[in-house]
């Protein structure tokens, strides 16, 4: 499997939220409620019976604890670290009504997993083979759950990847102070352990294998490419040097080493999460004047309000209101040009914001990719989304689909819950007992 | 401010706390740093023969985090020289003349008896506390629990001690037996000025479930101890109740067994004890936790009123009855406060798996659980397990009948009210 640089530019990034000790993970452990139905629970898009994990750490059981979590997310390990547990089981937890600290579960979940992949315990054992064959589009978290849930069942899984790195976003997109590459990998490795998932890497579907082949030398298809290239705004100036796609910019600081030297100021288009990692990433790697430049204020903007307030302690300054309208500079970026917008976020006359910027960032979305589909039979797209059923079918016969190709782009957690939903339903549409 | 000087069984203390007879008593340097601290008396560590101890001698078993709920030892008496001992205890009373001294005895014969007494209280003791409760290694050599369990045995000394003694008499008990009430009466009967109990609980705190042996491990073996600490109150503060209630019972108790704050000793005051001996919590935590038990004692008395503690002991005593004398028309139902639940469901599954089937989840997607009041038996399991403080009341039903006791239905034919839980 294709490794990253050791010096690539995340690996100066520690982990923001520290790994618990045992005495740490037993304290936190003893302190959860044990509800009955617990609303953490529900608030997890995998399910994960969450209660129960934590009792096993409690009592030490640490394997118990591991298994239970990975029964219902293979991808429990790269959840750990990467969910959004402020707005997800932790935003649940009951503790949060009667203003006492909620259980730290993804703390938790990340010392059960943890040790787990420490002690390379592995808890799944391939299906009985039942001559089926599946294959899947992209090697991201979507596809690798559906894969491993589907050789639990017994299908032969083949997955095509256009890139050479594995994993999807978790290797290339999550922020490193949340999870590097690296553990990324070794969480792709793992779940491969169960065998029989061959991979196919540096093959494009659409392109080097049409949809037709691989329609045609598989049962049932899985379709979990995630997303396109990034937006930009197409106004003047975006083929300036140092104007980059923010999803582009973070693969390249994930495997690469970036040579951040000459910039002093730096500024993120957008208010989305993927913003928000833009600008933490940055300050980070030690840019001193990191702007994020968004079109609504600030309790408008789409990303997590708990990482925009981590993102202010750690020094970001905010444009709110602000519209780029043109990237200026000799050859290379040096200022970003903006209108000023009103509430109906039409430019105010006669206002302009100037900012100096030797990097600019431009995360205001991905493309869709569904429109690959469009020219099969039977499969809708709409808005570049997958249109499929709560069991990710789509209206092609034997075609699933799950993650952000289907989602539109959301949490990690949401394409591991996709990708093993679908293949449940891809057994039972290739004849299997689930 | 209350009153809380002490007399219990004519010794006088400024304060009803005395550190027990165990390692924080052992030596007269730890002696004068507890009643720096506030300890109003000291049981000195049993005085005997002195012995050889193994290594190791302690274990604890922890809850769901919380280390030593229980503790468990298998030390004997002390291992120091008792000429060593008694002039420690003379240089304790010449500093600090107003604290208890009592001194733990436990020697076998009568001759031994007589000898170690008068040394007692030639070196100043204020009284003296008879060990007839140790339930390892000395009652192996026939003196400790050995002596405790056999009432006639238990008389016999207490009347030697007597006999010998010019300072009042405690005898230690035991709770290694299966009634409390002859061993406190043979005390009585022997003379005893008062009683002080529990001793501790023979047990096997624990197994080492690595190296198969229980716990604390002495090498490749181990051997019953005592049990002691927080968790073996409630046994303790029965067998108080038990002597404090009997009517031909006289003689002033010194309470003894998980006393770990001011709360506590008011548990065992209220149940019939004079003073309370405490041991595991300050092994545990240090002296200094008198700090707080005299403080919360003090506003506990001024606020219900007490003059002193005298005026408190026994206060619960006629509220201790028999099951046959309970109103069994009496009724409660679980009542739960929508506003402070978090929806845990604790009570939910409480209920269902370890009650009466009467507490159900919410429809309304509220998550505040419906109780039904028709099943509710007023078991008190809903309100043990949920996390909120006053969350869910037992609130008392009036449901017309007049009280009746099983005594007063099955002698005076009594009517009781018809059944509910139990899912006709």
């Amino acid at each position: 499997m294709t490794r990253p640089a050791a010096t690539r530019s995340e690996a100066v990034f520690t982990d923001f939220k520290h790994a618990y000790g045992k005495p740490q993970a037993i304290a936190e452990a003893n302190r959860c409620l044990y509800c009955e139905d617990a609303p953490c629970i529900t608030a997890c898009p995998t399910s994960i019976d969450i209660p129960e994990f934590i009792r096993k750490i409690s009592t030490d059981n640490l394997k118990g604890s591991a298994r239970t979590i990975f029964e219902s997310n293979i991808l429990g390990m790269s959840c750990a670290r990467v969910c959004p547990v402020e707005t997800l089981c932790v935003g649940d937890c009951v503790f949060n009504h009667m203003d006492a600290p909620p259980i730290q579960i993804g703390k938790l979940q990340r010392y059960a997993t943890d040790a787990a992949f420490d002690a390379e315990w592995s808890f799944f054992e391939a299906g009985p083979d039942t001559g089926k064959s599946v294959g899947l589009v992209g090697a991201g978290p979507a596809s690798l759950a559906a894969a491993h849930e589907l050789r639990r069942l017994g299908h032969s899984c083949t997955i095509y990847e256009k890139r050479e790195v594995l994993g999807g976003l978790n290797s290339t997109g999550v922020a490193p102070y949340k999870m590097k590459a690296d553990r990324a990998l070794e969480e792709v490795e793992w779940v491969l352990g169960i065998g029989g998932i061959e991979v196919k890497t540096g093959v494009e579907v659409g392109g080097d294998l049409s949809l037709e082949d691989l329609e045609a030398n598989h049962d049932a298809v899985f379709f979990g490419a995630g997303l396109g290239v990034d937006r930009f705004l197409k106004v003047p100036g975006e083929d300036l040097d140092g104007v980059h796609g923010a999803v582009e910019w973070i693969e390249r600081m994930k495997l690469q080493e970036l040579d951040l030297s000459s910039v002093t100021s730096a500024a993120v288009i957008g208010g989305g999460n993927t913003a928000l990692d833009c600008v933490r990433e940055l300050l980070g790697l030690g840019v001193p004047n990191v702007t994020m430049v968004y079109r609504g204020g600030e309790a408008g903007m789409s990303g997590y309000h708990h990482e925009w307030d981590e993102a202010k302690r750690e020094g970001a300054r905010a444009a709110w209101r602000a519209q780029p309208v043109a990237f200026e500079g000799d050859g290379a970026v040096a200022r970003v040009r903006c209108a000023v917008l009103d509430e109906d976020k039409k430019p105010v006359e006669g206002e302009e914001v100037l900012l100096g910027a030797q990097l600019v960032l431009m995360a205001i979305g991905q493309g869709k990719l569904g429109d690959m589909l469009s020219g099969l039979d039977g499969i809708e797209v709409q808005w570049g989304r997958v249109v499929t059923n709560d069991d990710g079918a789509t209206g092609r016969a034997g075609w699933f689909c799950g993650g952000d190709a289907a989602n539109g782009g959301k949490e990690v957690v949401n394409a591991a819950a996709e990708g093993k939903r679908a293949a449940q339903a891809m057994d039972i549409y290739l004849g299997g007992q689930n | 401010m209350a009153d809380l000087t002490t007399n219990c069984a004519g010794i006088v203390s400024p304060n009803p706390f005395w550190l027990a007879s165990a390692p924080p008593a052992n030596s007269g340097d730890q002696i004068k740093r507890a009643f720096d601290a506030g300890w109003g008396g000291a049981v000195w560590k049993t005085l005997g023969q002195p012995i050889q101890n193994v290594s190791s001698r302690f274990a604890a078993t922890n809850y769901r985090g919380t280390a030593a709920i229980g503790f468990n030892n298998i030390e004997l008496i002390t291992d120091r020289s008792l000429e060593k001992n008694f002039a420690e205890i003379a240089d304790v009373k010449k500093h600090y003349p107003n604290h208890a001294v009592i001194a733990s005895l436990m020697v076998e014969t009568r001759q031994e008896w007589k000898d170690i007494i008068k040394r007692s209280i030639d070196a100043g003791a204020d009284g003296l506390e008879l060990n007839f409760g140790c339930p390892h290694g000395m009652c192996e050599r026939g003196m400790g629990s050995a002596v405790g369990q056999e009432p006639r045995v238990n008389e016999e000394i207490t009347s030697w001690a007597k006999e010998y003694s010019t300072v009042p008499v405690l005898v230690k008990l035991t709770p290694n037996v299966g009634d409390i009430l002859p061993h406190g009466h043979a005390a009585q009967r022997g003379g005893a000025d008062g009683v002080s109990l529990i001793n501790t609980i023979k047990s096997i705190i624990g197994v080492d479930i690595d190296r198969f042996v229980p716990n604390p491990r002495v090498g490749d073996q181990s051997t019953n101890g005592g049990y002691c600490g927080a968790a073996v109150k409630p046994i303790a503060l029965h067998m108080t109740g038990q002597l404090g209630r009997d009517p031909s019972f006289n003689i002033p108790i010194s309470g003894i067994g998980g006393v770990t704050d001011w709360r506590d000793a008011v548990e065992f005051i209220l149940l019939g004890a004079t003073s309370v001996q405490v041991c595991t919590e300050v092994m545990l935590r240090g002296y200094r936790i008198v700090e707080d038990m005299i403080e919360g004692l003090n506003t506990y008395l001024d606020e219900k009123g007490f003059a002193s503690v005298h005026d408190a002991v026994g206060r619960a005593l006629p509220g201790y009855s028999e099951w046959g004398n309970l109103d069994l028309n009496y009724e409660t139902k679980a009542v739960i406060d929508a506003e402070s639940c978090i929806g845990c469901y604790k009570c939910v599954v409480a209920c269902h798996d370890g009650a009466h089937q009467c507490i159900d989840p919410a429809t309304d997607g509220s998550r505040v659980p419906v109780v039904d009041e028709s099943e509710c038996v007023g078991c008190n399991l809903c309100q043990i397990v949920c996390p909120v403080p006053d969350c869910i009341s037992m609130v008392e039903i009036a449901n017309g009948y007049e009280p009746a006791s099983w005594n007063d239905h099955i002698n005076d034919g009594a009517v009781i009210r018809p059944k509910t839980g139990i899912h006709h």
